[in-house]
């Protein structure tokens, strides 16, 4: 394949409006949205959930998803405006000038077929190869994404390969017709960081070989700026600001574009303390025979914040389970103020019970989607206070106060309630408890950079308000940062290491934390570029 | 092993273990059964020591579970035991073995549910996909309309309005399905066809109803949405991307209904004067001819159980988690 790159113009999207119908009316998700992409060049497109950046990549190839409807604009595409033509017409150029990198790997494959089939199916439909050489092909961009086994790996079903494979093979399928546009939609959302940093440096490669343009969405900056050439903002379906790479991150114009790498900067300061609240001892856990954790200890001080830090199946989340009593450890026990709790939470009393509480990631699942604000806080309120009648509901007022939420959000259902505001109910239900230990579980790992900044804030006020401890179980370095007295890395089930902050984040590292932290995306476009000359030597 | 020829063998071990427990229900179900078969056949009047005579000559004076063990042993080698009727009390005997005069009865029954099958199922599925491809179109909700109508009506209703208009105004078939062991092949299904549709009509819905739903529901799957970026179309989509995964609920459904024209077609027999199972059993459950009860019953749940045992394998044939491990 040659290199397309040269300097005219491939796609010219003019004013596109896009709308959506859901609670029966139509509402616009893009507002009148200019995009330009020369040939072989990369743009990328970031913004939070909402912001329609999805819609817009989708509609860069001429796509609406089920229940949106094109109502302005062009999308002109080499010279022919996608927006005017129909299905039958657009299937010409999907899968065969234009192909797309979902966000989920794991789900975007079709379980029933062979990888290599999925590979070169649209190539072989487009008849632009025979299927020989779109198998030969195909084995030779597994090769060049550093696949394991080029050779065998493609007769391989979706759910026998990993999901940083499947998305590398993904990108193979993207790339093999040969197209003059890729459009990745979040292609390394879901994956661990560790594994984000080699199919970056895969999805690059391949495309600044093959010369190939491409729109990169994603909600990380520091992800996007190891990718594209020029970055667009958006919001609300509307840019706020396009500029090009090195210059948008060096100085961005707008205040909503500074902001969104604000929880980066939020930096808290350690604080040693030396009671310990609640420590897990020795403990081995298994699931049927599967070990999960092999003898983790670990010391919560009160007042102070842990965080649990460690990759996707490293049992950080199991931890929680032990203390919670929802996972009885094999071996081990845990302890809240010297006292042993019972391994299973049938045999603790209300009263240990009352003192450990949880936050979880899913704000959403986390809620009976039935029950009121009000019923969801009062239930511990009355279950461990005794509670009852004005008394319940003045205390769930002053819980709501706790959270910055008013009286007006007292009888509102979950669903009305947006993704922060539903985990403010969530954090006023643990407090609801009057507990000494919160341990949460992500909770901050699906909500919009600006909103995580509000929640990370409001824990750090509760914390200093009512002395809380916490363990805090997280993937993300930089909410590590923001939040954190001491930080315990694991990896496999086992502790790498524990520490203060400060201690843990200067060198030297043990290996595994040295390769965690390497691994993080950084704001600094040559980031990737010298990680890889790094790990190389 | 490979992990599909054991979960195979262990869903037939449970397939088996299964039956045995039905087959225990069955007897002592019948055991429960009101009446006395001595005293219905010999008759009011009949001195109890003759009774009693008649039933150590039949063996219902043993105690239960050794008939049980007689049965089932017997059952295993295809002994079915004699009948009760043909017995009388002049004491003559012109009995026939409960197989024999299960035998030419199954064999109607299954050459009529073949039938039904034959039409019922490639029709289900294909209205299924068409209705999936063109999904809350006139068409769709056409034939979703109409299979609901159908399916919506008693039998009997089904089978006297079809004779009604292809038996009686139009006389295209015949309206008595009589059939006998000599009966030709092309007559056989000239004869059986009015019975055929009756049973096709009541059984398409459901199944065409879960094909439909089955594709659906895996249409707003992400890699459909993939394969419609790579340029796939509409029937592609269909039968290539949502087919291939939707075969697990629809089989289970197939079998489902596929057992309900074995076991469940007495009343379209009746309509039809059909020599089926379903009536044999029917009659001998009216006379308290033991062994033809226990027989029939037993081999419907045969019928159950294979059937679903099939759906069950497929299920798991089609799926690449099970067939490819890991």
């Amino acid at each position: 394949m040659k290199n397309k790159k040269d300097n005219t113009t491939l796609l010219q999207i003019k004013d596109l409006k896009i709308e959506g119908f859901s609670d029966e009316r139509w509402h616009k998700i893009i507002k009148g949205v200019n995009l330009q992409l020369k040939r072989g060049e990369v743009l990328g497109l970031i913004g939070e959930s909402g912001a329609g950046k999805s819609t817009l990549g989708l509609a860069a190839m001429g796509y609406t998803q089920p229940g949106c409807r094109i109502t302005g604009g062009q999308i002109n595409f080499d010279g022919v405006d996608l927006s005017k033509r129909t299905d039958s017409e657009k299937r010409k150029y999907w899968g065969n000038r234009m192909t797309y990198v979902a966000q989920s790997a794991a789900a975007s494959f079709n379980p029933a077929h062979r990888l290599i089939n999925q590979t070169t199916e649209s190539t072989i439909r487009a008849g632009l190869k025979k299927q020989s050489e779109a198998f030969d092909e195909a084995r030779a961009l597994y090769d060049a994404l550093n696949l394991p086994n080029p050779e065998t790996i493609g007769e391989r079903y979706p759910h026998q390969v990993s999901g940083g494979q499947l998305q590398r093979i993904m990108t193979a399928m993207a790339m093999s017709p040969n197209p003059d546009l890729i459009v990745f939609d979040e292609p390394t959302t879901a994956l661990d960081v560790t594994t984000q940093v080699e199919v970056l440096a895969a999805m690059r490669d391949i495309v600044k070989t093959y010369g190939t343009a491409a729109i990169y969405i994603t909600h990380d900056l520091s992800v996007v700026a190891q990718m594209a050439d020029r970055i667009k903002v958006l919001r609300y379906g509307e840019e706020v600001e396009e500029a090009v790479t090195r210059k948008m991150l060096k100085s961005p114009k707008e205040d909503y574009t500074k902001s969104l790498w604000s929880v980066r900067s939020i930096q808290k300061p350690e604080k040693k303390s030396k009671d310990i609240i609640l420590e897990v001892k020795n403990v081995d856990a298994f699931y049927g025979s599967f070990h999960v954790l092999k003898n983790i200890n670990i010391k919560l001080p009160l007042g102070r914040t842990v965080a649990l830090v460690g990759e996707s199946g490293s049992g950080k989340s199991t931890v929680a389970r032990v203390i919670t009593g929802l996972l009885e450890p094999k071996i081990g026990s845990v302890k809240f103020k010297n006292r042993e709790l019972p391994p299973s939470l049938k045999g603790r009393t209300k009263d240990q019970l009352q003192k450990v509480q949880m936050i979880y990631q899913m704000a959403d699942v986390a809620m009976n989607p039935k029950q009121t604000v009000y019923d969801i806080i009062s239930r511990p309120a009355s279950f461990f206070a005794g509670l009852t009648g004005a008394n319940l509901r003045k205390r769930v007022i002053e819980l709501l106060e706790q959270i910055d939420l008013d009286e007006s959000f007292i009888d509102r259902y979950p669903s009305e309630l947006s993704g922060g505001q539903k985990q403010r109910i969530c954090i006023a239900r643990a407090l609801a408890a009057n507990p000494e230990v919160v341990i949460c579980d992500e909770v901050t790992s699906a909500l919009d950079q600006i909103v995580q900044e509000g929640i990370l804030k409001l824990l750090g006020r509760l914390q200093k308000d009512l002395n809380l401890s916490y363990i805090f179980i997280t993937h993300d370095i930089a909410t590590v940062k923001a939040i954190s007295d001491e930080v315990v890395v694991m990896n496999e089930g086992e502790v790498v290491e524990q520490g203060l902050k400060s201690e843990i984040f200067s060198p030297p590292h043990p290996e595994y934390t040295e390769l965690l932290l390497s691994s993080v995306p950084e704001m600094d476009p040559d980031w990737l570029t010298d990680l890889l000359k790094a790990r190389s030597y | 092993m490979h992990p599909v020829i054991k979960t195979v063998l262990e869903r037939l071990g449970l397939g088996l273990a299964t039956l045995f427990f039905v087959s225990i229900i069955i007897f002592s179900a019948i055991e429960m059964l009101p009446g006395d078969f001595g005293q219905a056949i010999l008759g009011q009047a009949a001195l109890p020591e003759t009774v009693a005579a008649f039933r150590q000559e039949l063996g219902l004076d043993k105690p239960a579970y050794i008939r049980y063990f007689d049965w089932a042993l017997g059952a295993i080698q295809g002994d079915l035991g004699t009948s009760f009727s043909g017995r009388n009390a002049s004491g003559a005997d012109r009995s026939a073995e409960v197989v024999d005069k299960i035998a030419p009865r199954l064999w109607n029954t299954l050459f009529l549910a073949s039938m039904a099958a034959l039409i019922a199922v490639p029709l289900s599925l294909i209205l299924g996909i068409l209705t999936a491809l063109y999904r809350n179109s006139f068409f769709d909700r056409s034939v979703n309309t109409a299979t609901l109508t159908t399916i919506s009506f008693p039998e009997f209703f089904v089978a006297y309005i079809l004779i009604l208009f292809f038996a009686s105004l139009n006389q295209i078939f015949p309206s008595l399905a009589n059939v006998d062991p000599d009966t030709n092949f092309g007559e056989r299904i000239y004869r059986t066809a009015l019975p055929a549709f009756t049973l096709t009509l009541v059984i398409v819905a459901h199944m065409m109803r879960m094909t439909r739903a089955a594709i659906i529901n895996l249409l707003a799957s992400p890699y459909i949405q993939m394969a419609k970026l790579s340029g796939a179309s509409q029937t592609e989509i269909i039968l290539k991307h949502a087919l291939p995964n939707a075969w697990a609920p629809i089989a289970t459904v197939i079998a489902f209904n596929l057992a309900y024209l074995v076991v469940g077609v007495v009343v379209v027999e009746v309509v039809f004067v059909y020599p089926g199972v379903g009536q044999l059993m029917v009659d001998a459950v009216r006379t308290r001819d033991i062994p033809v009860v226990q027989g029939c019953a037993l081999i419907f749940a045969v019928t159950y159980i294979l059937l679903n045992l099939i759906a069950d394998i497929i299920g798991i044939v089609t799926n690449p988690r099970l067939l490819h491990p890991k």
